[in-house]
């Protein structure tokens, strides 16, 4: 098991087929206060029918990446730069109209709250009705019809006559149902799910895993799964990509990333999570300090100012250089691979338990 | 939807029952005897107690509010004549019926504030969504530095200013005067333009700054960006999603507004010698005509209450939250 801590070449994860494939994506904002780089030199790709859990604490990049992916940031303040490449088609730079029509039908997302996400005025069953319409130009029958077939797909009872209400009239397990019956409604290949499970009951969030899980067997659809509850992850995703600063840190499968982590910012967000099976009394590690400025990102690894290992690597490296991302499994950090491997097992894994 | 309005008409019947009886009370609470003021210069002690017997002063305060209120509903009989339902009563001044007298001046009201009412909307709403859809650029920051140089005048100083151009000096247009439209339509028209635009300027302002930074508010929230996301187009999703939200504050002022013009636009009536409600008011309060005063105030308060009614039903109309509660 030998692992690429460093490269000099622009990261190149596996091969060109992939169905959604980012490159070097960079988003800047520019604020009176200066430009945050909320994103900075990303890559990742993504497979058909395959899940991909990002996570991170909030303001390391993770939703800006995806709102960026469907274009939805504000053209005015907002840089992008890089390539994201959608089954063949380049999306950085494309027309509004052509981002339209990929929006809600090619590539959709479930947002986090949708008490918010949906609006207050329009029933579900319009809002549901709205994007198939434009997309396939069906009739507004036709597209009742679908909009009942959806509701039915993702479990709401009485869909016949569900569909007229108004959100407000659901309750929150139903209303999220509801707006994932509104991103599958096109089938799209591409989902997009901004922690979707955040806002609601733990009982609920196991109903709604399911759900997409099953839909997403159905539909054969890629999905992006954004959160920052490792549970969550380790029930979605097959390959997990870490994000910090707005870089990722580490790639992998679900079982590498979570079972044998690699760098210390995983271990620190393992380290802080409880488990269920593990001692009481043991103490949750949480990591020191706070998610870094954007504005003025810390010099060298973004991470050092809170990593307990710096002085593992010595020297100035991680405070001057920045640890690149390998290709495949692969995480940034400066440490040896023999180091990590050693430290995981002798201080992190005892913890997690 | 009906079982609301019924609610809401019920609830303001109640409160205009509530500020009749309060109107009532000023005739008590005047500072002269209201006898002395309906009997005119040659005033003799016995024409006095003929008039207070006349006007029901010797009554019981409760039947002579009674004998007002049924006035309303059935008429009453005075010594200058009969007073066809709805009796507000007769004018010390005049001898006329007050609502005949309200009923004359009606339709100047109504055309001042309705046809005002068009143009600021549409001027002060279009403004604002323009400003709000360019938010940051030089149209927003004119036309919302515009609407702050406006808002902060006043009709009775703009009002002379227009005048002064468009009528005294130039000639270009007359003298703002009030034609009934079944009349002259045209003639309608052209005599209310300017006392609407002058009107219409200060509260376009307003509405502006109101549309605009609600209109703001609106293009945050998540629901709008969850429109975009399922591809609707950017116009779609301003007017059907963003708009209809940032109508609530809008709809809400717009009530108080339009209540407080078509009880009478005290400003603008005199700047521009109109006689309608407004000046009416202004008239019977200097001559202490309190039957007058009672009949204006009544009047007022029903329009205020009608457009209450009306801005509930329209909050139930955009916001289906509304309805159930």
């Amino acid at each position: 098991m030998t692992t690429l801590t460093k490269t000099e070449d622009a990261p190149a994860p596996t091969g060109r087929d992939a169905f959604l494939s980012v490159r070097d994506l960079r988003v800047q904002f520019s604020t009176e206060d200066g430009i945050v780089k909320a994103v900075d030199g990303l890559s990742f790709d993504l497979e058909r029918g395959r899940t991909l859990g990002i996570v991170g604490e909030s303001g390391s990049g993770k939703s800006v990446t995806n709102l960026t992916v469907l274009g939805l940031h504000n053209p005015k303040t907002t840089t992008v730069t890089g390539e994201i490449v959608l089954d063949g088609q380049e999306l950085t730079g494309a027309r509004e109209k052509t981002l339209e029509k990929l929006r809600g039908n090619k590539m959709a997302m479930i947002f986090q709250d949708p008490l918010t996400a949906l609006s207050p005025f329009y029933t579900i069953g319009r809002q549901i009705m709205e994007p198939f319409r434009k997309h396939t130009g069906a009739s507004k029958k036709e597209a009742r019809e679908r909009a009942i077939e959806m509701l039915t797909k993702v479990g709401i009872p009485h869909p016949k006559t569900r569909v007229d209400d108004y959100p407000h009239q659901f309750s929150g397990g139903m209303r999220q149902r509801a707006m994932i019956a509104m991103a599958l409604v096109c089938d799209p290949d591409l989902i997009i799910a901004d922690e979707p499970t955040t806002a609601l009951d733990v009982t609920v969030q196991a109903q709604i895993l399911d759900l997409l899980k099953d839909l997403q067997q159905e539909f054969g659809s890629s999905i992006i799964f954004i959160t920052h509850d490792l549970g969550v992850i380790a029930e979605m995703a097959d390959d997990i990509m870490v994000m910090y600063g707005g870089r990722a840190v580490e790639r992998g499968s679900a079982a590498e990333v979570l079972r044998a982590p690699r760098h210390p910012y995983t271990w620190g967000l393992l380290s802080s999570m409880p488990s269920l099976s593990g001692n009481v009394h043991e103490k949750l590690m949480p990591i020191p300090g706070n998610p870094p400025s954007l504005l003025n990102p810390p010099s060298g690894c973004a991470f050092h100012p809170r990593c307990g290992f710096r002085s593992e690597v010595g020297g100035t490296l991680c405070t001057t250089d920045r640890p690149e991302l390998g290709a495949g499994r692969a995480s940034a950090c400066h440490l040896t691979a023999e180091q990590k491997q050693t430290l995981f097992v002798e201080q992190i894994k005892p913890r997690l338990g | 939807m009906l079982r609301f309005l019924i609610r809401r008409l019920s609830s303001a019947f109640v409160i205009l029952i509530l500020i009749s009886a309060f109107t009532f009370l000023i005739f008590f609470a005047a500072p002269r005897d209201p006898a002395v003021l309906a009997c005119g210069k040659n005033c003799t002690e016995a024409a006095k107690d003929i008039i207070r017997d006349n006007l029901g002063l010797n009554d019981p305060i409760a039947q002579q509010y009674w004998e007002f209120m049924r006035g309303i509903v059935m008429g009453r009989d005075f010594s200058v004549g009969r007073c066809d339902a709805p009796c507000l009563g007769v004018s010390f001044n005049t001898d006329l019926m007050v609502w005949d007298t309200i009923v004359d001046r009606l339709p100047l009201t109504l055309s001042l504030s309705l046809g005002g009412l068009v143009i600021f909307l549409t001027l002060g709403l279009g403004a604002g969504l323009m400003a709000a859809a360019k938010k940051g650029t030089v149209t927003d920051k004119t036309l919302s530095s515009m609407s702050l140089v406006f808002s902060s005048m006043q009709i009775y100083f703009l009002g002379p200013i227009v005048l002064g151009a468009l009528v005294f000096s130039s000639g270009i247009m007359e003298s703002p005067r009030y034609v009934p439209i079944t009349e002259d339509p045209l003639g309608w028209f052209t005599g209310l333009l300017i006392p609407w635009f002058v009107m219409a300027l200060i509260f376009t302002a307003q509405y502006t700054r109101m549309s605009r930074s609600s209109m703001i508010e609106q293009l945050q929230e998540e629901h709008v960006r969850t429109a975009r996301a399922k591809g609707m187009s950017r116009p779609y999703v301003f007017f059907r999603y963003a708009w209809r939200g940032s109508l609530i504050p809008i709809v809400t002022i717009l009530g108080m507004d339009l209540g407080a013009l078509l009880g009478g636009a005290i400003v603008t009536e005199m700047t521009f010698s109109l006689a309608g409600i407004g000046r009416l008011a202004v008239d019977a309060v200097t001559n202490i005509d309190l039957p007058l005063t009672m009949g204006v105030m009544l009047i007022g308060a029903t329009f205020i209450l009608m457009c209450n009614v009306v801005v509930d039903a329209a909050y139930a109309y955009i916001d289906p939250r509304v309805r159930l509660g």
